[in-house]
């Protein structure tokens, strides 16, 4: 590519990067949520892998990284999950945190906590998906 | 319609249990598909049709692929039977009046049952939206959350959610199994 297309990729990407954690921390006010916020946070790095090339990174190296992270925001999602049968009304899915105010930011207990692990969970899982598919195609054709 | 539904279960626990026993793999599949098929009407009797019509074409599509696949892989007997029946067809024969009555009295069994459900159900264009209605008007007291749509996929529905990002967990290692050349170490 040539080096406008990269330099404007490389500007961007952080925007968009920072609009995914807005639709994932707003997710129980706003429309989105953790699905659509973790496109736009895996959009962000597929888009600098585009524009500079493979080359450019230990995309390997990212891979492991990435696939740790999501194992880790699944666990972490399913612990939460396990909590409120512990804590509170003892049912899974329960909410035990204090609900808060009907449409601040901090409110609605654990479900701003839900997004956020599911958003890391889909844009991690989707980044080692595609970083997946990119190595294949190093390897085939080097 | 606690009767028939139950009538409906027993037939079809009957149904199974013989699927099991059966010497002929294509008696097998039809008492498989008295399964299916009673499944069709119970959902239809406890009022959801689109689940009936899903269930239906479903079923339909499997037992003809395996009628088809038994068919052609493992049906030997067959040829041997219409042998015998074209021998024994002078007067009558008892065998072949046997599956015709079986086959009209399950006929009339499963119609009767398809005209009960469908009495059951309500007139069209006339449904109930109860659990719509009760989700739309108290997720944002119960729940906290002012977003109704992450309200019931997080609250409400969670186990659908804990599903899909467990199918995405399994799609990641599905990928990085397939996809490579070399094993790692």
């Amino acid at each position: 590519m040539s080096i406008i297309v990269k330099k404007v990729c490389q500007l961007i990407s952080g925007i968009i990067f920072l609009y995914g954690i807005y639709i994932i921390l707003h997710g129980h006010l706003t429309p989105g949520g953790g699905f659509a916020g973790g496109i736009f946070l895996s959009g962000a790095f597929i888009l600098l892998v585009l524009a500079n090339g493979s080359h450019v990174m230990n995309l390997r190296h990212e891979e492991e990284k990435a696939s740790v992270i999501e194992g880790l925001a699944i666990l972490i999602f399913v612990l939460l999950t396990a909590a409120g049968f512990f804590i509170g009304a003892r049912v899974f899915f329960g909410n035990f945190l204090p609900k808060g105010h009907l449409g601040e930011l901090i409110s609605a207990g654990v479900i701003p906590l839900y997004n956020i692990m599911v958003g890391i969970e889909v844009g991690a899982s989707l980044l080692t998906i595609f970083l997946a598919l990119v190595i294949y195609k190093e390897e085939i054709s080097p | 319609m606690e009767l028939t539904l139950s009538i409906l279960l027993i037939f079809m626990i009957i149904g199974a249990i013989y699927a099991l026993f059966a010497k002929d793999l294509l008696s097998a599949l039809i008492s498989c598909g008295i399964v299916g098929y009673g499944l069709v009407i119970c959902f239809m009797l406890l009022k959801a049709p689109d689940l009936a019509i899903v269930q239906i074409v479903v079923e339909s599509i499997s037992l003809i692929l395996m009628v088809a696949v038994v068919h052609n892989s493992t049906r030997q007997d067959l040829k041997e039977k219409i042998v015998i029946y074209e021998r024994g067809l002078s007067f009558i024969n008892v065998k072949f009046l046997f599956n015709v009555m079986s086959f009209l009295i399950l006929a009339l069994f499963f119609l009767f049952f398809f005209r009960q459900a469908i009495a059951c159900l309500e007139p069209f264009g006339k449904h109930t939206t109860r659990m719509a209605t009760a989700y739309i008007e108290n997720a944002a007291q119960n729940t906290g959350s002012v977003n109704l749509v992450t309200g019931v996929v997080f609250d409400f529905r969670g186990y659908d959610t804990l599903g899909e990002a467990t199918i995405l967990v399994t799609a990641v290692i599905g990928v990085l199994t397939i996809l490579r050349l070399k094993g790692r170490k």
